[in-house]
């Protein structure tokens, strides 16, 4: 086994590319989440032109290839002069396609709320969107959790999408190791198992999440 | 008329279209402070429907709804959130916010609404689960409360705020028999202690003797309307009389 290829020029590279993979993540992760939850609460609540605005970008940003948003974002915007560097590039499409995939798992846990929520919050006197923000979300973040986790884990391994529009992560970096020594199996294999360890990392944090919001009559019991 | 007792609550000539039927074809009453008056009727007669009306829950079509005497401007938000932080409601199937415990169930009003402080409002919370006999019961979410101890919790939200009145939407009808006296005793001990209320029910009997006027509905309106003694007397010839006697044959045991 050639170790030297691992230690000083695989993994080194690799972990640079952790990294930004990691940098490109947190943010996504986060503003996908919570630009889902704005876009699914208008979806639901919102007034219909509100409404419309929200369901259109869903289906624009559902409907068409990550890739292709990437490169919209990265070649298409110069055009019009607005120039992004590549990693601002990534973090923008991927916030905007994880949030358009996180509405709809807010969506559906706020359909799944009673109505009587909503009656009993505004016969309190709780505005519109106090009722909203203090009954109806919290209860629907709860049941949206699992699909909400799922979409963090796609991203996760999204995010090696990136490198198509040069912000080097680990699929970038496992691509110039692979290419320069041309050792494509060992590269990939190795970034593989970096991504794994992340969704692993990933799945534990969101079920230590989950067991923490829980709340007897919610999801599953533990 | 005794001009002592100030009228707190007055509602003229409510309509109310539903899904293209009238509802409510022009109700009216006036509720004075410590009265507890008593919604029955058929079901499908508007009980609900009026109390949801004078809410706003469901806004009228037409009428006019003074509180104190002065007219309530539902189209004026504001106006209309510090109205219904004065108008406590009941539901029939309670609608405890299921992600709170009973103690945050009873103060997150307080604390969102009022803006009272978090440990003076758990404070208040406390007081009135103690009112209605669960103190034991704070830190138990809706899931974990019987059906008679929810309702009990909502009542105990809807006290916390001080309302100037309560409207009761069948509060027992969802409950399994053995659980009704429980809630029962809670509101007469209420209307014992000068609660303005307005209650749709069926349980008559339990409150009859606390009750200022019976308000008979069907098809939208108050057909007829008169203190228990006048509208169920064994000589009275009333549609309400047949009504509960009807009540009373289907309850009674073998």
């Amino acid at each position: 086994m050639d170790w030297d290829f691992y230690g000083q020029h695989l993994i080194p590279a690799l972990n640079d590319g952790l990294w930004i993979s990691i940098l490109l993540i947190l943010p996504s992760a986060t503003g996908g989440l919570a630009l889902g939850i704005l876009t699914g609460t208008i979806r639901t609540f919102g007034p219909p032109w509100l409404k419309r605005i929200g369901n259109f970008y869903a289906g624009i940003f559902r409907g068409t290839p990550l890739v292709v948003q990437l490169f919209i974002l990265y070649f298409g915007l110069p055009n019009i002069g607005i120039y992004l560097s590549p990693y601002a590039a990534a973090v923008t499409g991927f916030i905007l396609c994880s949030g358009a995939y996180q509405s709809e798992y807010i969506r559906g846990g706020l359909s799944a709320i009673k109505r009587g929520q909503l009656m009993a919050a505004k016969s309190l006197g709780f505005s519109s969107t106090g009722s909203i923000f203090w009954i109806v979300l919290p209860q629907a973040m709860r049941r949206a959790l699992p699909g909400c986790g799922n979409e963090i884990i796609y991203l996760i391994k999204y995010s090696s999408l990136a490198y198509i529009i040069t912000c080097i992560e680990i699929t970038g970096q496992a691509r110039d190791v692979a290419t320069t020594y041309f050792r494509f199996t060992e590269s990939f294999f190795v970034a593989g198992l970096y991504y794994l360890a992340l969704v692993s990392i990933a799945g534990i944090a969101l079920g230590k999440l989950e067991k923490k919001l829980y709340i007897p009559g919610f999801g599953k019991q533990h | 008329m005794n001009n002592n007792v100030a009228t707190v609550l007055q509602i003229t000539d409510i309509h109310k279209v539903l899904g293209g039927k009238e509802i409510l074809r022009g109700v009216s009453m006036t509720v004075d402070k410590g009265e507890l008056k008593i919604l029955i009727g058929p079901s499908g007669g508007g009980k609900s429907t009026l109390l949801q009306c004078i809410n706003f829950l469901l806004p009228p079509d037409q009428g006019r709804i003074f509180l104190d005497g002065s007219e309530v401007h539902f189209h004026k938000k504001a106006e209309l959130y510090r109205y219904r932080q004065q108008v406590g409601m009941i539901f029939q199937d309670f609608n405890l916010f299921d992600h709170l415990n009973a103690l945050d169930n009873v103060s997150i009003a307080l604390r969102k609404v009022k803006k009272i402080h978090k440990a003076e409002a758990g404070d208040r919370a406390y007081h009135e689960l103690e009112r209605v006999g669960l103190s034991d019961k704070t830190d138990l979410y809706p899931a974990e409360l019987s059906g008679g101890q929810k309702q009990r919790v909502s009542i105990a939200r809807a006290l916390a705020m001080d309302p100037k009145v309560i409207l009761l939407d069948e509060p027992t009808s969802a409950l399994d028999p053995e659980l009704i006296g429980e809630v029962l005793r809670v509101i007469v001990d209420l209307a014992r202690s000068g609660m303005t209320m307005i209650m749709a029910t069926h349980q008559i009997g339990y409150v009859k003797s606390l009750t200022n006027e019976i308000l008979f509905m069907e098809n939208g309106r108050i057909i007829e309307h008169g203190p228990p003694e006048k509208l169920l007397s064994a000589d009275a010839d009333t549609r309400c009389r047949g009504f509960c006697e009807m009540l009373k044959d289907l309850v009674r045991e073998p």
